[in-house]
């Protein structure tokens, strides 16, 4: 890997500032995409800005019905934080189940948002759970948060500072691992509140994460498994690969849709 | 008197160091005035390269050197360690395989030159800045159509892509027993290429001493004396005594670092020139374009039988990939590590195959794991699973009808090899009770109820392993001996060193090899150190791979302990005043049979380097004794495999439920080691079966270079095994052994997959290839779905 500037603001608004210095300058936060992309000389920054020491971007809280969570809160803190485990055991189990020990306890939830992998799981999750995105600038609905293929509606000089995720009064989450990467290679989220149905799918869509209307429509007049007999989704549009066909993500999207509908309601 | 170890499950003494980041690998070795090596390979397939400015490299912050082919081209090329015929007597096409491309690059990952700098980000660095003009050509990568018309030419000295077209058996024989057999069933396989993936990346450090002309190599190889006499007898013109190869300790090799690789020489030879070590490492990315792959064979084979499935001939098609260049053993992989064990476990009267090995625009493949055997191994339980459907018999019972029975060995096969021991039926009913296969019918139910399907499947299974006569296999084209070597040094004090030619790289060699050597001489293992992987300090050795440390480099230590002991009872005769013809040796005691007088084995040691009261004019002093062992024939350990799988029908995955394994091992030395073993070959022969598959795109790149898309197993895998065995001792070497390092990878593949078939049988689907990946599974079902739609 080539030299570069290193920083590590205390507060958004130096992060912001030194985000602004460099030709070259990006944010680091659990570096978990980042650092890899360094060292195989795919990205080669002037400067790092280093989010870990930004105390106003961590923690978990409990805000008029929704949990709020900080940009650099790791996997393994939402995953092991008794307030998420007790009213978002499916955002837990998420964060659990993502990559490994060493990645749940350096990745975090605004990495992930921020990066949107086409593969990653927080996309699904958040996106089935209605979630919004805070920036220093805005709060952004993750209907219009999540834009494309490793694309977001960050703007320049914009940073993401915590999640506020909704309680759902059901969820659950289902990854299907690609066999070598076990990243996603479909995962599906389906969360209920007030009778409505939200369905997200992640890793099988080549413009990243995307919600099914026809699942939800039927999920939202009956929240069981049996409601999605004889809806599928269109293998066009989807991901194929040595890993999946397009046709095998669209009967794994239905089928993982189910299973987590069954999972979701007990 | 001390407690006898072989046979026990000592666990073993190199672990320590292993578990507690004690080892010393090659990276871990660091020379005064080290600079580090950084080799830029072709990023293409195929392409001529019109040229290379080196100067913007050289100009770079601490660069030495940059070396390309036009620097190497008077050096000689990576030889070949075995050639193999044409059926019509032409010896195989054997292209020059230069240190560093000389006008063209043949694969992604081929080496084109090699910077050296003060460090390795420097190197880097600068071979960034190299100016290579590369004219891409059209590359063939394809294994089934790479003797196809039109298809690109790998060398421009090869007419075709045809290596060599090699048979053995009478085709007109196996062709009149198929046309007027009973039955006569057809498969067509592909055996999937694989990447070896030891944990430890390949590394090398060069050091060149100006002062005596010497030249030292360390290097991550499974055989450092072959090393050492390919690389300075072919390729540098070092002689040996000139030249020293040290493979210290090596984090896995399974066939990978057994080859000479440009890297080496490059190192080696180039130290001189720079006048400073130099040290390479590969990254994990630069090891899949740059290690020696696995397998990669596509066969068509028919196996006929008569009205009672007894088996009449079989006749066997099969083109082998070769890759780019020939690397050390690979034309020895198709032919003589594959074919001459088509016969298998069965009566087969006549068996013909005919290989063709081809060159393409890939990395190079030799011998992995098992090499040659799971191909035939792959081969004959598949065809045998497909036969047994369409005779309406019993897996196991077709098997039956057809093994060589226990009193038939030794047993000479229609292809060249005579089977010395073996008891197959054994071996299968102990596997078929320990798998519970009488109740599997209810297991099969019983996941139907939650919605799986659930299948079992057989491989019974004999390979041809303690790599060794040398006759032998001089006669099948192998440039080399492989006998083994060990050297015993008895120490004044009765400590023992042991200096052996095999090399030691996760085989627990300390420990085994140890145990060995305490029980004849009757004193305690930690009295015993056991030393290998230095050509200054082992005397010769060829190595270890194909099974055969134990079987030829034990019974190498055990010939010179026994001229140990030899010895020591003259000494003891002398010592005691007996007659040498009246003393016995016994539990490190040599007494004077029928007498209580004795002396003790330290006592002896002692007086052999402290000769006042010895037999000088007899005898010389000292306590060290040499053996060669060359056996007259291979081991051939043998066994069952029994896997049980349950498949998800929604989402195709296949779970192995269990995985059954008795094998053959002949004498055990240490049962703990021979099992762990097994373990690691079931890991990787499920991984073949399931989860491993070095793809290459129609362009030539590699579409599996990282653990990104190349699925190696992990734990969660795999299940808990059965592993039992059943040992009939070797009869060609005087310690009864066989092999155990390969038998896992070897036996397991067909059962696996004909686990799935077996699975997959009632919803029609006949045929999946490996690895049977959930999207292959899944697909699987939906074609047969399809096709019993349109019934």
């Amino acid at each position: 890997m080539s030299s570069f500037e290193y920083h590590r603001p205390t507060s958004v608004a130096d992060a912001v500032a030194a985000l602004g210095g460099g030709d070259e300058a990006t944010v680091v936060a659990g570096g978990m995409t980042l650092l890899p992309t360094i060292k195989q000389r795919l990205a080669d920054p002037s400067d790092l800005v280093d989010l870990s020491g930004v105390g106003e971007m961590k923690g978990i809280s409990e805000e008029g019905g929704a949990i709020v969570i900080g940009a650099m809160t790791t996997h393994g803190e939402v995953a092991s934080n008794p307030v998420v485990q007790a009213k978002i055991p499916a955002l837990a189990s998420l964060a659990g189940n993502i990559g490994d020990p060493q990645v749940r306890n350096r990745g975090t939830i605004g990495g992930s948002v921020a990066n949107n992998d086409p593969a990653a799981c927080y996309p699904a999750g958040l996106m089935a759970m209605n979630a919004t995105v805070h920036t220093n600038k805005r709060a952004i609905p993750v209907d219009d948060f999540f834009t494309g293929m490793f694309e977001t509606a960050l703007e320049e000089g914009e940073l993401v500072t915590k999640v506020s995720v909704p309680v759902p009064d059901k969820a659950a989450y289902i990854k299907f691992p690609q066999p070598a990467s076990r990243y996603a290679l479909v995962g599906v989220a389906v969360a209920q509140t007030g009778g409505a149905a939200r369905v997200a799918v992640t890793g099988a869509g080549q413009d990243g994460v995307f919600r099914v209307a026809d699942a939800e429509a039927a999920l939202s007049g009956s929240f069981s498994p049996d409601a999605l007999d004889g809806v599928s989704v269109d293998a066009d549009g989807l991901n194929s690969d040595l890993h999946g066909s397009a046709a095998y993500r669209a009967s794994l999207v239905m089928t993982l849709a189910k299973r987590a509908v069954a999972a979701a309601n007990g | 008197m001390t407690k006898m170890t072989v046979g026990q499950p000592i666990k073993r003494v190199e672990d320590k160091r292993f578990l507690t980041g004690r080892g010393k690998y090659t990276d871990d070795i660091n020379r005064p005035g080290q600079t580090y090596a950084y080799i830029v390979r072709s990023p293409h397939a195929h392409a001529k390269i019109n040229g290379i400015n080196k100067a913007a490299a050289e100009a770079m912050p601490g660069v030495h050197a940059v070396f390309t082919g036009d620097d190497t081209k008077d050096l000689g090329g990576i030889p070949c360690g075995w050639q193999v015929h044409s059926k019509d007597g032409t010896p195989m096409a054997e292209p020059r395989h230069p240190m560093l491309a000389e006008g063209k690059a043949r694969h992604v990952g081929d080496p084109v030159a090699m910077v050296v700098a003060d460090t390795r980000e420097q190197a880097r660095a600068a071979a960034e800045a190299l100016e290579i003009d590369y004219q891409e050509l059209p590359a063939v990568s394809d294994t089934g159509s790479a003797l196809g018309d039109g298809q690109p030419l790998v060398h421009d000295d090869v007419s075709s892509n045809l290596c060599y077209d090699w048979i053995i058996g009478e085709e007109a024989d196996a062709d009149a027993a198929i046309a007027k057999a009973h039955h006569v069933t057809e498969i067509d396989l592909v055996n999937n290429r694989l990447v070896a993936n030891p944990m430890e990346p390949r590394a090398a450090i060069g050091e060149f001493d100006e002062s005596t002309g010497e030249y030292t190599l360390h290097t991550t190889s499974q055989n450092p004396h072959v090393i050492r006499l390919l690389m300075g007898a072919f390729v540098l013109s070092i002689p040996e005594h000139k030249l020293r190869v040290v493979a210290p300790d090596v984090g896995g090799g399974f066939g990978s670092k057994i080859y000479h690789y440009a890297e080496e020489a490059l190192v080696t030879w180039a130290s001189a020139k720079v006048g400073r070590p130099i040290k390479w490492t590969a990254d994990r990315s630069e090891a899949f374009i740059s290690d020696a792959h696995g397998r990669d064979h596509v066969s068509h084979a028919k196996l006929a039988m008569d009205e009672n499935g007894k088996f009449l001939a079989l006749k066997v098609e099969t083109t082998a990939n070769m890759g780019a260049y020939l690397s050390t053993f690979a034309p020895c992989v198709p032919t003589y590590l594959y074919a001459t064990l088509l016969a298998g476990v069965y009566t087969t009267p006549i068996v013909f195959a005919n290989v063709k090995a081809v060159f393409t625009n890939t990395v190079p493949v030799d011998a992995y794991r098992g090499a040659g055997r799971p191909e035939a191994t792959y081969l004959l339980e598949r065809i045998v699973e497909k036969a047994a459907r369409e005779m309406g018999l019993a897996q196991d019972e077709l098997r039956r009808r057809n093994f060589i029975p226990a009193d038939a060995f030794p047993y000479q096969t229609p292809v060249a090899l005579q089977y010395d021991s073996g008891d197959y039926l054994a071996t299968m009913e102990k596997a078929i009770e320990l798998s519970n296969y009488e109740s599997f019918e209810d297991r099969r139910q019983e996941a139907a109820s939650r919605g799986k399907l659930r299948g079992i499947g057989f491989s019974t299974y004999v390979e041809a392993c303690g790599i060794a006569p040398s006759a032998v296999v001089g006669s099948l084209g192998a440039r080399a001996g492989l006998y083994e070597c060990g050297q015993v040094r008895v120490h004044p004090t009765g400590s023992v060193t042991v200096f052996t030619g095999t090399h030691s790289h996760g085989q627990g060699h300390e420990t085994t090899f140890a145990q060995l050597v305490a029980d004849k001489l009757g004193i305690p293992m930690e009295n015993v150190e056991i030393s290998h992987g230095d050509t200054n300090k082992i005397p010769f050795g060829m190595g270890t791979y194909g099974s055969r440390s134990l079987a030829v480099g034990g019974v190498a230590i055990d010939r010179a302990l026994d001229k140990v002991v030899a010895k020591a009872k003259k000494i003891a005769a002398h010592l005691m005043e007996a007659s040498e013809a009246d003393i016995e040796f016994e539990n490190g005691e040599f007494r004077v049979a029928g007498t209580d007088k004795t002396t003790a084995f330290g006592d002896v040691a002692l007086t052999a380097y402290v000769p006042h009261n010895y037999p000088i004019e007899e005898l010389e002093p000292g306590l060290e004794e040499t053996a060669f062992f060359d056996p007259l024939n291979f081991s051939y350990p043998g066994g069952c495999h029994i896997c049980e799988v349950e498949i998800d029908p929604e989402t195709g995955v296949t779970e192995v439920v269990g995985m059954t394994a008795v094998d053959d091992f002949g004498r055990i030395i240490n049962p703990m080691i021979v099992h762990g073993q097994v373990h690691g070959g079931l890991a990787q022969g499920i991984g073949q079966a399931l989860l491993e598959s070095c793809v290459y795109d129609e362009s030539g790149q590699l579409v599996t270079g990282s653990y990104m898309d190349y699925t190696m197993p992990r734990a969660d895998n795999l299940p808990s095994y059965t592993v039992d065995d059943h040992c009939v001792p070797a009869a060609h070497n005087p310690l009864g052994v066989k092999g155990c390092g390969e038998v896992g990878a070897i036996g397991s593949p067909p059962s696996v997959i004909n686990a799935v078939l077996d699975a997959l049988n009632p919803l029609g689907v006949r045929d999946i290839s490996m690895p049977a990946t959930p999207m292959k599974v899944w697909q699987a079902i939906q074609d047969a779905k399809m096709s019993q739609a349109a019934d």
